[in-house]
């Protein structure tokens, strides 16, 4: 069959902060460049960041980008590459000072400068304190700069195809990619988008987990079709979570609630905590307390019918002090979890936040695999940035504030590749092979014409179940096995989905049915990439793999200081070598990851 | 319900699609009782969703207030939501 085909230099899937970084770069070099995004831009999920973005201006205290570097790379676990995050540390001054000229409305010390917060796991002078290295505009980060480089793109003439959704990549026989497939929800078309650049930008897939603080549009788009043309997911095994959403609805509850005095309780009314932290208890560490919780769901002691979460309480609070110290908390848990916390418990469970792994790239933001005798030769047209991709930077952890950061320099970074690239490439566009647009031609036919299928809604909450209790923040060695068996057959569900609304015409539930297609890939990549780490590191914590004297929190630089690359054929996996060779500074080496 | 209905119905359901969990989860829910909506209540939904994400959080959670009384009455049931 056949498809309009329309044609650009570059073409950018995802139009949050790293899809609009990238954007600026290219037209405002004056190449032809095309942004596809499911939501308006300044409705992506960049707008839900509010911590700030990190940078060593030094405007409130002294600081440089060699300390903020050396923070990176311990929050990673030493899973970071050293390279990337050195280049990305260095870059960030540049590219804040840039996104100021932007117009982004920057909250100001008296001088006039950028003024500057502190933020977990920042520090000065290698470890030693903490630095004010956050710059925000109020609590409105993420929404100020979407803004900021919204009005930027738009004087720029970038053309912006909103309520559109990529479908495929297009690669042609010597694995080159000339654009992608997308289809426009007002009318149902699919049309190919012919481009010699191809930047995905498409962010998270926080929604594999039943309890995940991301957006309903964090679906992992650009995964599932990097994957399914063959490109491998690296690190997706690492996920950042929160130990308290409210179950169910995964919005969070902050950790000032049990600051006040709240207690966590399993189905028998315990205080558990007093078994696990005897000391801190409720106010144990983060990962002491999501650990906690998990054990107690695990070993039957979770509360609801499913007997999957545990209750935070605070109804022996006074009301007054819940009132004013712990302003909006009442409010959430009525509107989410339909009860008073003056009167009753809140259900929480650990919520997933934040992806760490992703396509995987180069700091240039070229998407880089396995070829020949290279772990990492590059793909050809093909870049990636923001929370889709893995540079990797953040390795087995994220650091606060080091995701904008991400977004802005390898937003940046691909974009200007990309325009190099273009400089030296001919004139003519390389030509389309139909049977790639015909994957997604036959994909979307699939859905369309399938009978007797799987319910959409039924094979997400499936999924969502199944990630949550086999591959939550914390892991079992036989969860995992039994995990990666269970998500193989949710997968089956996913690839057989069957829709009432057949008509083309602004079909959500067509979206949502190749929406899940996406997601089911993350969710088995994750699983089979965790199973197989028989290591803790940063946000993968196994309970067979605990602290010793000789592997401290659990972690075996021996065997598995390595990159896992998952690939959808077979779900094959390799490994590659953790760069630890910085670009100009001497390698921060391997230590025991303590605060 | 006319396509031309079905359609608006439809895209009104996409622009729910928000950038901020807590909103999507209130328009599921808003979705899911199937209420009533008539062509007034969907302009004014219409106009709701033109607002940026934060503020519409302020205001369905009820921190803020709105003034036009068409769009405080879809206000209230989200908040029911």
């Amino acid at each position: 069959m056949s498809v309009t085909i329309r044609t650009f230099d570059a073409v950018i899937v995802g139009a949050g902060g790293a899809g609009l970084r990238a954007a600026i770069q290219l037209s405002e070099s004056g190449f032809k460049t095309a942004v596809i995004t499911k939501v308006f831009p300044t409705r992506s999920h960049t707008v839900a960041a509010q911590g700030g973005v990190a940078a060593s201006l030094g405007n409130s205290e002294e600081d440089h980008w060699h300390w903020h570097m050396y923070d990176t790379v311990k929050g990673s676990d030493w899973l970071g590459d050293q390279d990337a995050i050195e280049f990305m540390c260095r870059k960030a001054n540049e590219c804040v000072i840039e996104l100021e000229h932007y117009g982004m409305p920057f909250d100001r010390t008296d001088a006039g400068k950028i003024y500057q917060r502190p933020f977990g796991g920042h520090m000065s002078n290698f470890g030693e304190k903490p630095v004010r290295r956050s710059c925000a505009a109020a609590d409105r980060t993420g929404h100020a700069m979407l803004h900021a480089m919204y009005q930027r793109n738009v004087k720029a003439n970038t053309q912006f195809f909103v309520e559109w959704m990529a479908l495929d990549l297009i690669r042609d026989a010597e694995g080159e990619v000339l654009g992608v497939t997308a289809m426009d929800m007002e009318t149902g078309e699919i049309v190919a988008f012919h481009a010699k650049a191809t930047i995905f930008a498409t962010g998270g897939a926080g929604r594999i987990y039943y309890s995940s603080t991301n957006a309903f549009i964090n679906t992992g788009d650009g995964l599932g079709m990097a994957a399914r043309a063959g490109i491998p997911l690296e690190d997706m095994e690492f996920w950042q979570f929160h130990p308290t959403g409210v179950a169910g609805a995964g919005v969070l509850i902050t950790e000032g609630v049990r600051g006040e005095g709240g207690i966590l309780r399993n189905s028998q009314g315990e205080r558990f905590m007093e078994r696990y932290a005897p000391n801190a208890k409720d106010l144990a560490s983060r990962d002491v307390v999501s650990r906690a919780m998990t054990t107690e769901i695990n070993e039957g002691r979770g509360c609801g019918p499913h007997k999957d979460f545990v209750l935070l309480d605070i109804s022996h609070l006074d009301p007054a002090t819940i009132m004013k110290r712990l302003p909006g908390i009442r409010e959430i848990a009525i509107q989410f979890a339909g009860v008073d916390p003056i009167k009753e418990p809140i259900p929480v469970v650990p919520t997933a936040h934040y992806q760490m792994g992703g396509i995987p790239t180069n700091y240039f933001g070229q998407v880089v695999v396995p070829q020949g005798n290279s772990k990492a030769a590059v793909v050809p047209g093909f870049y990636a940035a923001g929370e889709c991709a893995c540079a990797s930077v953040h390795g087995a952890n994220r650091l606060g504030t080091n995701s904008l950061l991400d977004l802005l320099v390898f937003g940046k970074s691909a974009g200007e590749s990309a325009v190099e690239e273009l400089k030296k490439s001919p004139k003519a566009h390389k030509p389309l092979p139909q049977g790639e647009i015909d994957r997604a031609l036959t994909r979307v036919n699939r859905i369309d014409t399938q009978k007797g299928g799987a319910n959409v809604h039924e094979t997400q909450l499936a999924m969502r179940r199944t990630m949550q209790k086999h591959a939550g923040v914390f892991r079992f060695a036989d969860l995992l096995k039994e995990g990666v068996e269970k998500i193989e057959e949710v997968r089956k569900d996913a690839l057989r989905t069957e829709i009432a609304d057949k008509s083309k015409v602004f079909n959500t539930a067509r979206v949502e049915a190749l929406e899940l297609e996406n997601l089911v890939e993350v969710a088995v990549a994750t699983m089979v990439s965790a199973e197989a780490r028989k290591e803790s590191r940063g946000a993968h914590v196994r309970d067979d793999a605990p602290d010793t004297e000789q592997r401290p929190n659990g972690r075996d630089d021996e065997n598995w200081l390595k990159h896992t690359l998952w690939y959808k054929e077979d779900n094959r996996l390799d490994y590659k070598a953790v760069k630890l060779t910085p670009l100009s500074v001497e390698t921060i080496a391997l230590k025991k990851r303590a605060y | 319900m006319d396509e031309q209905r079905r359609v608006r119905r439809e895209r009104l359901r996409w622009h729910c699609r928000r950038a901020l969990l807590e909103l999507d989860i209130v328009f599921q829910r808003f979705w899911a009782r199937d209420e009533e909506l008539n062509e007034i209540d969907e302009a004014a939904l219409e106009k709701l969703l033109a607002i940026e994400d934060h503020d519409l959080w302020s205001l369905v959670s009820g921190r803020e207030e709105i003034d036009d009384p068409q769009l405080k009455s879809v206000v209230e049931r989200l908040r029911r939501s």
